[in-house]
């Protein structure tokens, strides 16, 4: 049973990590693009 | 003929720094996690000797395998940016060194669940553990020197500098094990000798894992990279706004200080 906790809670703390980081960057994107305009953004 | 206003259209604000292609990535990246989980937690079996232990395995290994990529990147970034002096190569390096870091942070703390299920202990100074955590402490180092003030290309002449002698260390947590007394074990995948003495299910989740968490970091980086040149430019236009005002504040006349 321990075990059960150990191994989902590493797959939890994992997955949770990315998704934040994601979410984090995503955010940070959507923000800044508000500001800057599409001639500047060279992926568009 | 009438002109159109450069303005952002509600279109790219909402798409922020993503594409088609980045977006192709995401879903990717997704479905190999969902596949990662089912093999990782369901299909694969127990370990003759780590029992159940072993799935954190499939977590475990793809991390520090993803920090050691983003290192090498970082440092091939830096090396390219002191050739090139193009701001670009050091985002880039700063962006991959980011990811490498929040990835070397989760390699400890999930190897260190696996430790204490497998050797009762959640740590050992040992070398393999002791190198790791080096690795760690050296790249937040790394992210501390990115933050100092200066130009960008002051930021970016130091970084790539400490980038390039920081990646040195990854040869020696990587040969820890053989080079030190270690708890840990040696390479299974990476055997110098070649022969892999793994499950064909195991091998095969161990794979999942690191083709979902290369797609992840690939992604990432798309993102990071674009967020960061648009930071430069804010900073940059906060720079300018700042330069202009103190140009006017100098050009005003002297009616004010008297």
């Amino acid at each position: 049973m321990e075990d059960a906790g150990f191994i989902i809670g590493s797959y939890v703390l994992t997955f949770a990590t990315l998704a934040l980081m994601s979410w984090r960057v995503l955010r940070s994107g959507r923000r800044l693009a508000d500001q800057i305009p599409d001639e500047d953004k060279y992926w568009l | 003929m009438t002109t159109i206003d450069k303005a952002p259209t509600v279109q790219s604000q909402r798409a922020g720094t993503g594409t088609r292609g980045t977006r192709i990535l995401g879903t990717l990246t997704i479905v190999s996690m969902v596949w990662l989980i089912a093999f990782g937690l369901g299909f694969s079996p127990a370990d003759r000797d780590q029992q159940e232990a072993v799935r954190i395995m499939y977590v475990h290994v793809p991390t520090i395998w993803i920090a050691y990529l983003a290192f090498v990147v970082t440092a091939v970034a830096s090396g390219f940016y002191l050739f090139k002096k193009s701001l670009g190569w050091d985002r880039l390096a700063g962006a991959s060194a980011e990811v490498g870091t929040v990835f070397v942070a989760l390699t400890l703390i999930v190897g260190a669940l696996w430790g204490r299920l497998t050797w009762g202990v959640f740590w050992q100074w040992d070398a393999r553990l002791t190198t790791t955590a080096l690795l760690f402490v050296t790249y937040v180092g790394y992210l501390a020197v990115r933050r100092l003030g200066g130009t960008h290309e002051q930021r970016a002449r130091r970084s790539a500098v400490i980038g390039l002698l920081a990646v040195l260390l990854i040869p020696l947590v990587h040969w820890s094990v053989r080079l030190w007394r270690s708890l840990h074990q040696e390479a299974t995948v990476l055997d110098p000798d070649g022969d892999i003495d793994m499950d064909g299910l195991m091998l095969f989740s161990l794979f999942v894992g690191v083709i979902a968490f290369t797609l992840f970091y690939v992604w990432l980086m798309l993102h990071r990279t674009r967020v960061m040149a648009m930071e430069d430019m804010m900073e940059d236009r906060g720079l300018d706004e700042a330069l202009a005002s103190r140009r006017r504040e100098a050009a005003m006349p002297d009616s004010e200080e008297n």
